[in-house]
């Protein structure tokens, strides 16, 4: 069924891609760490902050608004995932399967349209 | 048209008559990964090349010309020279985090690499459900972004990689609902059906308005999702150096440069697949003496040729456009491109279940 070229399965051949991006990564991590300059100093080890010293915590708390468009993506993220199958094979399913979807999308809408009203899609 | 897959027949019954099972498919999958790995430093190092002539031609300068004939081997001095540098690690970075970034971001972009239609017969992965399975493992790169930013322990790197988060999931819902419409018209969701699916012309042409309108929101959305062209806040040099990868140098650095040209050229081989028929050659159809020279052009140049041909569009846009400000961006995306996506996903469901297509 999922076999790709030479017959292999579809699942082996996604392992040997990741694989090989992690042999490229390493091999050329190794290679500059090989051939390359080392030296010691104490100001390199600082951040690229402007030249001055650096204040407070980098790894600092950030915008809630983030956070919001985070929780609002995984709302859609998922409805995407919910239509791929219908979408594959909308053809065969005819008008009542898409009345169904469009009954869904339309309360995700509404959920859109209340984010919208409540001033969640502007950014502060 | 020449098929690829009597060649990969008759090497896979060479190898099977010389060794056992379990060993040919090491073999095999050796050869897909020497071949992936090939073909992935040679395209990004055509694409940064690329980049910097059509950059120089669009403001009317010359790009590289000193090293090498017409500047051709500049790239081969930049590989040695960044990789002759030194990797530095900053005091108080977050070490494993920091290392694994680079191998997130590579690996989303070599998976991806490997789903394009490379020609005929030539498909690396061909899941059943190969353009969700795009989609799925091209997310796992903004891990690796917000992991970079997150652990290099510098303000304008934690800044730009969460612009560049917030930018990348939002953009990431257009170019699905994109991807949705088109495998509704298609039918299907393996990269091949689709492609097969525009044996009597590309899905753009096929597609009726809801395909065109798919096509713009594919682009604007697919420009934002790599960080280029108007949307490239992340890095906006003059505010942030250079964003999420600020504080990573040598090669370190290089591998995020070099999966950001790859993504490149991954989106516009998925554009190329989508909307410009992947492999499949120009046919217009009662024009027979036409067609039949379309066809003895090899498939592997169709794909390549159309897929160069979008990544011109994408640096025409981005030498183009003026750099937008994070509100407008969040602002296109969630008011516009969304809402603008899911009607033409239900249109395109109408035109679909109702025949009206061509």
């Amino acid at each position: 069924m999922d076999l790709s070229v030479f017959g292999i399965q579809s699942t082996t051949l996604a392992v040997t891609a990741a694989l090989t991006a992690v042999v490229l990564v390493a091999g050329a991590l190794i290679i500059a760490f090989l051939i390359g300059p080392r030296s010691y100093t104490e100001k390199k080890g600082e951040p690229y902050e402007c030249g001055i010293p650096t204040r407070g915590e980098s790894m600092a708390q950030f915008h809630v608004g983030y956070y919001l468009f985070a929780i609002l993506f995984l709302m859609f993220d998922v409805e995407t995932v919910f239509l791929f199958p219908w979408a594959a094979i909308c053809r065969s399913l005819g008008s009542g399967a898409l009345l169904a979807v469009g009954t869904f999308l339309v309360i995700l809408v509404l959920g859109l349209a209340y984010a919208w009203k409540k001033g969640a899609l502007r950014w502060k | 048209m020449f098929d690829f897959s009597t060649v990969t027949n008759w090497l896979h019954e060479l190898l099977l008559s010389v060794m056992p099972a379990w060993l040919t498919t090491t073999v095999e999958c050796i050869l897909v990964a020497v071949f992936l790995l090939l073909a992935y430093s040679v395209l990004a190092m055509i694409y940064i090349m690329y980049e910097r002539w059509v950059c120089g031609w669009i403001q009317c300068r010359r790009g590289p010309i000193r090293v090498g004939p017409g500047g051709s081997l500049q790239i081969f001095a930049d590989v040695f020279k960044i990789l002759t540098k030194e990797i530095i690690t900053l005091w108080h970075t977050d070490k494993f985090l920091f290392f694994l970034a680079p191998f997130l971001v590579v690996m989303a972009s070599v998976l991806t690499f490997a789903c394009l239609p490379w020609g005929k017969g030539l498909q690396f992965i061909d899941f059943n459900i190969g353009a969700f399975f795009i989609i799925a493992v091209s997310s796992i790169g903004v891990l690796g972004i917000l992991l970079a930013g997150w652990s290099s322990n510098s303000k304008y790197t934690l800044i730009g990689a969460m612009r560049s988060g917030a930018q990348m999931i939002s953009y990431e819902l257009s170019v699905g609902l994109s991807v949705l419409t088109m495998v509704c018209l298609a039918g299907t969701m393996s990269i091949t059906g689709i492609v097969e699916a525009q044996n009597d012309g590309w899905f753009l042409f096929k597609g009726h308005l809801p395909a065109i309108i798919a096509f713009v929101i594919y682009i604007v959305a697919a420009n934002a999702e790599n960080n280029r062209g108007p949307f490239d806040l992340p890095e906006a040099e003059h505010e942030l150096t250079a964003g999420y990868h600020t504080e990573y140098s040598g090669i370190h650095y290089g591998l995020f440069y070099l999966a950001e040209y790859l993504n490149l050229f991954v989106v516009s081989g998925i554009a190329t697949l989508l909307f410009l028929g992947g492999w499949m050659p120009l046919h217009i159809p009662g024009w027979e003496g036409f067609n039949a020279v379309m066809d003895y052009i090899p498939s592997t140049l169709w794909f390549l040729g159309k897929a160069f041909f979008m990544t011109f569009i994408f640096m025409w846009i981005r030498w183009s456009f003026p750099r937008v400000r994070i509100d407008q961006m969040l602002a296109l995306e969630w008011r516009y491109l969304m809402p603008i996506g899911l009607v033409n996903l239900v249109v395109m469901a109408l035109v679909v279940t109702q025949g009206w297509h061509f």
